[in-house]
């Protein structure tokens, strides 16, 4: 992934950031996107992002986790290996219900964990360059892209007059690698793709 | 948009004092960032020592076999089972705490669902050891897995209630983790960006796993937090039903009985809402979080206590009167004569069981004693031990005497091996909880900023002259 140069503003409350964030996009620009210390509903629809289908993910896992457990132990007793266990069906279908909600259950879960941290790019030894340290502790920190047409100084007074506070110019990698926080790392020496 | 925010006045604040979302964080991080004080290293050594006792305890059982513990030809099950039950019902509290209640979208959750969700993992992980070890040769232990093997393959046996265990159990711990970890994510993240130390900046680095904050990314993890709680709500009922089917699938009198999962259901619940009470009083004392497991929160899971402490009465009542009433008169003799008889070698265990669960949370009617901490703390104590002896009677009282006289096994007490088993889960349990409460922040801090402008203390009296002006700003323009 590229490195990529952004305006980036800080707002300490919401009742300023929704209308700023109507504003900013009215006007035209891009916002690479806000980073908040918690979920702040409406937040996704004010920036026009679409619903994830995580959850429709999720059922497609638990579907795969029930017609496992079904089909595996109905294999089992009444192909593989069937029991005679005082003259019952070999087709119990009753008894197999706890395990088949079980693996439902359990892949569901499995399933979804995976897809968020796969979807978010989450997992141990990941890093990436973040906007605002402060945007885990109490501050609303939005990015707007730049690109060769967008004027920097026009943009930083904009997202001012929109109420944003220390509002600056930073040049970011946008993706994400194997690395320590400990450690300040420069993993790309690529030109930044947008002229200042 | 005012008007939408609209919290009862009537209720009180969930977060009590002048806290912004600086001060939040502040205050959750500062036990996690801070030394840790004497009183942690001598609980802390204390449950180390402990452990330490189980780990002999367990080692002999290993080396010498069963034979190590008073197990005899009636009570095949004895301690280790009622521990297992005992310990799995504790850890239901805490996916209740989590997904049920984050369904009926109950504010006060988020401040102890963290700290509940890590003693559910810490409960199952000691629940896990006793059927575990109970098996004798434990390192064969993995023969309970459907695997393909080089005898038959031969299969497990799906129809048996202690397969069901199995899987019930394992997913119970791999979704309360799964849970547990993805909230914690954010807060996490919350530690590496404050971390001054180049350990803290490592280690919460790769924990936090390179979480940002995105919106994106909070737009997922509201869907995952909300189907995983959709997910464990059934989840969390059906692994103590299944647990309780190990009984009532049976044929033993006292064992045989259709109302054992919902009984079993609410008196997890409710020794398991004892135990949360007393982890979270001894941790907002020690770690000043009283601003946050308020007495309001309190108050709330001693009304959860008192509801399915009665619940858990009626079923006592209930199964004594299908008892007589089913006209079994095996089954009748082990609730008249091996229960109910105070003069029975077990008699004394019932009538403690009732009078810890049933009788003495009543005083929680009282609106003084549920706000009265030194009272919660020791009825949390004798709900646990209440808890314990139910899950005891159902065991030993129901074996002890089968139906042939000449079999019935001599008074069975357990050895100290025995004791010591239970007790090194204790050790384990209290090791985790030390080191969770050290470095992992013990209240949800991005789930508290959440609800904070609208139950906190400072805003509440602000979100009050807004809704005002709301209102007559509304009616403003509706009249002219």
């Amino acid at each position: 992934m590229p490195i990529k140069k952004f305006v980036v503003g800080n707002f300490y409350d919401e009742q300023v950031l929704f209308p700023a964030i109507k504003n900013v996009r009215k006007t035209g620009y891009k916002i690479h996107d806000v980073y908040t210390p918690f979920p702040i509903h409406g937040l996704d629809t004010a920036m026009g992002l679409r619903d994830t289908s995580l959850h429709t993910a999720g059922f497609i896992y638990g579907i795969t986790g029930t017609a496992t457990a079904f089909s595996f132990i109905t294999w089992v007793f009444t192909s593989d290996w069937p029991m005679n266990i005082g003259g019952k069906p070999f087709f119990s279908l009753p008894a197999w219900i706890p395990i088949m909600f079980e693996l439902t259950v359990l892949f569901a879960a499995v399933g979804m964990v995976l897809t968020f941290c796969y979807l978010c790019q989450l997992a141990p030894f990941v890093k990436k360059d973040h906007f605002n340290l402060r945007s885990t502790d109490d501050t609303f920190t939005m990015a707007i892209e730049l690109n060769e047409r967008s004027n920097e100084q026009e943009i930083v007074s904009y997202l001012q007059s929109v109420g944003a506070q220390d509002v600056s110019v930073q040049l970011k990698e946008t993706g994400w690698w194997l690395g320590r926080y400990d450690k300040e790392q420069k993993l790309y020496n690529h030109q930044v793709e947008v002229a200042g | 948009m005012a008007l939408l925010k609209y919290e009862s006045q009537v209720r009180p604040p969930l977060v009590e004092g002048n806290k912004d979302y600086h001060q939040v964080t502040e205050d959750i991080c500062r036990p996690v960032e801070a030394k840790p004080s004497g009183l942690w290293w001598i609980g802390f050594l204390i449950s180390l020592a402990l452990l330490g006792f189980g780990v002999i305890s367990v080692g002999r059982e290993v080396w010498f076999g069963t034979g190590q513990w008073n197990l005899n030809k009636t009570i095949g099950w004895g301690w280790d089972i009622t521990n297992f039950v005992w310990w799995v019902g504790i850890g239901h509290a805490g996916t209740l705490i989590s997904a049920i209640l984050l369904l009926f979208r109950q504010g006060w959750r988020t401040g102890v669902n963290r700290a509940a969700e890590a003693m559910t993992i810490f409960a199952v992980m000691c629940a896990g050891q006793f059927p575990i070890f109970h098996m004798g040769r434990v390192w064969n232990a993995f023969f309970t897995l459907p695997y393909p093997n080089t005898r038959g393959p031969l299969w497990v046996n799906f129809n048996s209630p202690l397969l069901w265990d199995v899987f019930a159990i394992s997913t119970y711990f791999t979704v309360s983790l799964l849970f547990w970890y993805s909230g914690l994510l954010p807060d996490l993240a919350t530690l590496r960006d404050r971390a001054k130390l180049k350990w803290r900046k490592h280690f919460y680095g790769v924990a936090a796993f390179g979480w940002t904050g995105s919106t994106k990314h909070w737009q997922r993890h509201e869907s995952l937090s909300l189907v995983l709680a959709g997910l464990s709500t059934p989840l969390v009922l059906s692994v103590h039903t299944i647990v309780s089917f190990d009984f009532a699938t049976s044929v033993i009198p006292g064992w045989h009985t259709t109302i054992f999962p919902p009984y079993f259901v609410a008196g997890a619940i409710f020794s398991g809402f004892a135990m949360v009470q007393t982890l979270l009083l001894v941790t907002r004392k020690v770690l000043s979080l009283e601003e946050y497991i308020t007495l309001e929160h309190i108050e709330v899971m001693n009304k959860v206590i008192v509801l399915t402490g009665s619940i858990v009465g009626i079923a006592y009542l209930t199964e004594l009167f299908m008892a007589w009433y089913s006209n079994v008169k095996y089954e009748w003799f082990a609730f008249e004569q091996n229960r109910v008889n105070l003069a029975s070698p077990y008699g004394w265990s019932y009538w403690l069981m009732m009078g810890c669960n049933v009788i003495s949370p009543q005083i929680f009617w009282f609106r003084k004693m549920r706000r009265n901490i030194l009272v919660t703390f020791f009825m949390s104590i004798i709900v646990n031990i209440g808890m314990w002896f139910e899950r005891f009677v159902i065991i030993v009282t129901s074996l002890y005497r089968d139906y042939l006289p000449s079999s019935w096994s001599p008074y069975y007490t357990p050895t100290i091996w025995e004791v010591g088993f239970y007790m090194g889960t204790f050790g384990l349990f209290f090791t985790c909880y030390f080191l969770f409460s050290k470095f992992f922040p013990v209240i949800a801090i991005a789930e508290i900023k959440h609800i904070l402008k609208k139950n906190g203390e400072n805003y509440k009296e602000k979100m009050d002259v807004v809704e005002r002006e709301g209102v007559e700003e509304f009616a403003h323009r509706h009249t002219h």
